[in-house]
């Protein structure tokens, strides 16, 4: 299925205000949604039936609260999208692992460096630190930073 | 009679730790296996040992201070890392590198493919137990190496590329020598043939063993040699051409089976596809600078952005946040190991615990690249 085949089945999942088409230039991807967290699930499956697979899924760290960032792709042509969750801080996502295999690794790993919770996970450990550390490294208030910023300042130009 | 244990209770099941410290998990990998008899159950890859927190250091340093960090997340390719970062960081601010800076960086990207398909060859077969084409292979990839030495200055993590060109320029020793070692190794195609690829105890020891399907593949993500075994031509050079891969003349080879033999196929038909690429961008080697004048601090418009580039493993990425700062905001690297490796838990319950090694040396780690 070609990305505008699976961009129409989007705007159906969810409002097609947030779907949001990209300079492949100047973002290196073609699509972006801004999706509610209880959609994420149904956006897996669609992009899973589309054929795509999972690129990574990670995060940044806002003041607001965490941006968790899904990618997919699709191996016949350039067809990036990625999907982004505005999280408030201390919310759960909703984990796509029984969608997408890939995506139990990369839970675990968003949960080891930024300590976001997945519901339904079926392991959810750390992944790359010590079972017993007590931090989440990538968070900003942990370590030297160069800066600590709000979403809005660094997507300014992107919600056009 | 009910006298007999429960099978969900049986004698045989046991539990054993393969790594950290075992020569063929390639770096620091601990796979924790659940075995009935000499048969896997369950296996549960623990990795972290080699965690060094490259993503958290990109916070605090320039981009030209990351520059050191990238080929030393995946030593074998380091090259390609580094590569992949720079076309990254000029994509986002907008240097144009001069022609023959991205030549030079082409020709040095698949001599670094090249050395880490050999390395992987030589010690997958040392791993199934044959030692001979390890002095081969290492023998070949130690030419790659003094030639890159000669260029970069090193011999395995190669900081070479700069935003908006090279380091240093190539001369006619690097374009000779490179010439010399392209003939040297198609001469050896016959000795790989022959040692290895007609080796009827290899044959027998990777066919059918360890078979990675389409759809396996696409749900963990897999890319590189991996996909390609199962069938599926995906090669970010052909997909999305970056540099002057778009130029250039080159296949790829796929598999059928994908199974480890597939994927050993397919790595040594990508070095001689490689060596095609390197002697075409050495036949058009333009003249003229290896470098754009570029600001001491480069700082690239907010927003964020994702480059993609194929390393020796498979599809690597940079996704980077910038707030216009000279620091990253976040900067994230997404490695071809990490779904290669995670296929593990689907393929090897139900093989010999033999085959493991088999399956794991096959699918080509490296584990440090991984941890990040």
């Amino acid at each position: 299925m070609s990305l505008e085949d699976l961009k129409k089945e989007l705007e159906e999942i969810v409002e097609p205000s947030s779907v949001h088409t990209r300079d492949y230039d100047r973002n290196g991807c073609l699509l972006e949604i801004r999706a509610e967290r209880s959609r994420l699930l149904s956006i897996a499956q669609a992009a899973r039936d589309a054929g795509f697979f999972l690129e990574f899924i990670t995060a940044v760290d806002f003041t607001e609260g965490p941006i968790a960032v899904y990618q997919f792709n699709e191996c016949n042509a350039v067809s990036r999208i990625q999907v982004k969750v505005q999280l408030a801080r201390g919310e759960s996502l909703p984990s796509i692992g029984r969608v997408y295999d890939a995506a139990l690794w990369y839970e675990r790993e968003v949960f080891d460096l930024f300590g976001i919770r997945f519901d339904n996970h079926p392991d959810l450990r750390r992944l790359l630190l010590p079972e017993d550390a007590d931090f989440h490294p990538l968070l900003k208030e942990y370590g030297k930073v160069h800066a600590f910023r709000s979403a809005r300042e660094i997507y300014v130009d992107q919600d056009a | 009679m009910s006298t007999r244990t429960p099978e969900t209770v049986t004698e045989h099941t046991f539990y054993l730790n393969l790594g950290p410290q075992h020569p063929s998990t390639h770096g620091v990998l601990r796979l924790f296996v659940k075995l009935d008899g000499e048969y896997v159950m369950e296996v549960d890859p623990i990795i972290g040992y080699g965690h060094r927190g490259h993503e958290k250091m990109a916070e605090s340093h320039f981009y030209e201070q990351f520059l050191p960090n990238t080929p030393r997340m995946d030593y074998l390719s380091g090259m390609l890392f580094n590569h992949a970062y720079v076309a990254a960081v000029e994509k986002m601010t907008g240097i144009k590198p001069p022609p023959r800076a991205e030549y030079i960086r082409v020709v040095c990207a698949e001599l670094n493919r090249v050395a880490s398909h050999l390395m992987w060859l030589g010690a997958y077969l040392m791993d199934l137990g044959g030692v001979t084409p390890f002095f081969y292979a290492f023998d070949d990839r130690e030419n790659i190496l003094d030639i890159l030495d000669r260029v970069s200055g090193s011999r395995l993590t190669y900081n070479y590329c700069r935003f908006g060109g090279v380091a240093r320029d190539v001369d006619d020793t690097f374009i000779g020598a490179t010439r010399d070692f392209i003939k040297r190794l198609r001469g050896r195609w016959k000795d790989y043939n022959n040692l290895v690829t007609k080796n009827v105890i290899f044959i027998h020891r990777t066919r059918d063993v360890g078979v990675i399907d389409k759809d396996i593949a696409l749900r963990f993500g897999c890319t590189g040699p991996v996909l390609r075994a199962a069938g599926v031509p995906y090669d970010v050079r052909r997909v999305e051409p970056y540099s002057v891969y778009s130029e250039l003349d080159f296949e790829i080879p796929t598999g059928v089976n994908g199974d480890a033999l597939d994927r050993y196929m397919i790595r040594l038909r990508e070095m001689e596809q490689s060596l095609r690429i390197i002697e075409q961008a050495l036949d058009r080697l333009p003249g003229g600078p290896i470098r754009t004048p570029t600001p001491n601090k480069v700082r690239p418009p907010k927003g964020d952005y994702y480059f993609a580039a194929e390393s020796a493993r498979g599809a690597l990425g940079y996704y980077i946040v910038s707030d216009g700062s000279e620091y990253p905001y976040r900067l994230k690297v997404r490695v071809p190991s990490y779904g290669n490796l995670q296929t593990l838990t689907e393929v090897l319950p139900g093989t010999l615990v033999a085959d493991t090694i088999c399956i794991l040396g096959s699918i080509d780690i490296v584990v440090p690249e991984i941890d990040r």
